[in-house]
């Protein structure tokens, strides 16, 4: 399912990083260095923190509360707990939403529709990951040490938000592609690029196909968090059907952290890490003219601790964006 | 494309994971515990005149007791990981696991907290240790009494 937007803009974006992340190669508007951050508790630490990223978009675009019409926001936690005491602090309407680490593109997908609709002006969009929040949920306690795979990946610290607007500006959201759920029956919660890289693969093609498009057509394709191996993966599938490697693809797991800090493993992942490589660097970036085309693949593996437990498969699902310098 | 096919890809481009480095690692970290744990016992047996049984317990307790203190530092889950079976096999590990427990539920209180989390990952060694141990005296027993 493709959609076209006429008058859906992108006008102000801003970020919070934490650990980790911080020494990656992208600046942020604002940066914390402790997963406690003077809170008493991890969850406590990325509530501050997300309440922060909203009133630095807020102040940026110089609104208050009163002007926007919705936010959606999106985190990790379970029943979307970030979110919800977030949202205790701003007077605004709000969505929750969840898709895992897909959920960036599908608020865009949600707001511009919004917008597009005529029925809303402003919408802000925000995401929000913590590596030991979502740590201890999915897998072990903080402190407990066990040997790591190299394909694991490490979920980004940060929260990012956008303000998406029918008031012109820079960065139009012109397409989006809603994604099918895929699953390829892989077992291995650890092994997130191999249960999300078939799904961005599918979401792509049918972007191109739906819309006749060859893939040369956008100057940067970023998916969200394969990592260093779901993107090689991505890389052959894409071999595989047409014949070439792509040279204008980037994953944002293997962007955001520096690349030679051997404790991140095959890269970032998290709801977070495309939001915030989108919002530091690629829109940056389409602002310096660099980039005209982009298309943003958010993956997510849409697992839960029972489902895990249980020795599920974990399905997975990709929407993607394309956003276009005017 | 069918599952087969998407797991050869798959298989092509995951990385190797180097396993004899570890066992390489383990081995010898696990033989260093061993060392150490034997060394502090004869201390106890040749300078404090303590019972063997005795100097066997009390080593046991300060193993566990600097397990427990690098736990809660956050410094043993870094080492566990460098070191793996190792340091990980021994009494050391259960150690870690409840240790690691009781930290992150403390903020959920003292009865529903850490009292009900403590052995959330190390109560399987706890049960298994008790049933075995059932059956291994019923073999005992059948075979030195009967």
């Amino acid at each position: 399912m493709t959609l076209k937007y006429n008058n859906s803009y992108i006008n102000e974006v801003s970020t919070v990083a934490g650990p980790y992340v911080i020494y990656g190669p992208f600046k942020y508007d604002e940066t914390f260095t402790d997963y406690y951050d003077n809170e008493e508790t991890f969850e406590k630490c990325e509530i501050k923190n997300y309440i922060k990223c909203i009133n630095i978009l807020l102040g940026k675009c110089n609104k208050s509360e009163n002007d926007i019409d919705l936010i959606i926001s999106s985190d990790l936690l379970n029943q979307l707990m970030i979110s919800n005491f977030m949202m205790n602090h701003f007077n605004i309407p709000f969505f929750g939403v969840y898709n895992a680490c897909a959920s960036f593109c599908e608020e865009l997908i949600l707001a511009s529709t919004l917008i597009d609709s005529k029925k809303m002006n402003n919408i802000i969009t925000a995401t929000s990951s913590n590596n030991l929040t979502a740590e201890r949920q999915y897998r072990n306690p903080v402190e407990y040490g066990y040997q790591k795979k190299k394909y694991q990946t490490f979920t980004v610290t940060g929260s990012a938000s956008c303000l998406i607007s029918n008031k012109k500006s820079n960065i139009k959201i012109t397409t989006a592609t809603i994604g099918k759920v895929v699953d390829f029956d892989v077992k291995d919660s650890l092994n997130m690029g191999k249960v999300m890289a078939p799904s961005a693969y599918e979401t792509f093609i049918t972007h191109l196909k739906e819309l006749n498009l060859k893939p040369e057509y956008y100057d940067l394709i970023l998916t969200g968090d394969l990592g260093k191996y779901g993107k090689t993966i991505f890389n052959e599938l894409f071999y595989k059907n047409f014949g070439y490697y792509l040279s204008n693809y980037e994953d944002s797991a293997c962007m955001i952290y520096d690349n030679n800090d051997k404790r991140v493993l095959a890269g970032g992942s998290g709801i977070a890490c495309i939001n915030l490589v989108t919002n530091s660097y690629v829109i940056p970036q389409m602002i310096s003219k660099k980039y005209k085309r982009v298309l943003l693949i958010a993956t997510g593996a849409l697992m839960s601790v029972t489902s895990v437990n249980q020795k599920m498969s974990i399905p997975s699902i990709s929407h993607a964006v394309s956003l276009e310098v005017i | 494309m069918t599952k087969e096919e998407y797991n050869n890809i798959c298989d092509k481009v995951m990385p190797k994971e180097s396993h004899l480095k570890r066992y390489v690692i383990s081995f010898f970290i696990g033989g260093l515990m061993g060392f150490v744990a034997e060394l502090l016992t004869n201390i106890f047996i040749n300078y404090f005149y303590l019972s063997y049984n005795d100097s066997i317990s009390l080593m046991l307790i300060i193993v566990i007791f600097i397990t427990s203190i690098l736990t809660g530092l956050g410094v043993f889950d870094n080492l566990v990981e460098i070191c793996g079976a190792g340091l990980f096999i021994p009494i050391t590990g259960f150690a870690h696991s409840t240790t690691s427990s009781a930290l992150e539920y403390r903020k959920e209180g003292f009865i529903f907290g850490i009292g009900s989390n403590i052995f959330k990952l190390s109560g399987s060694v706890i049960l298994y240790a008790v049933v075995s141990s059932f059956f291994f005296g019923l073999i005992r027993y059948l075979l030195l009494e009967i």
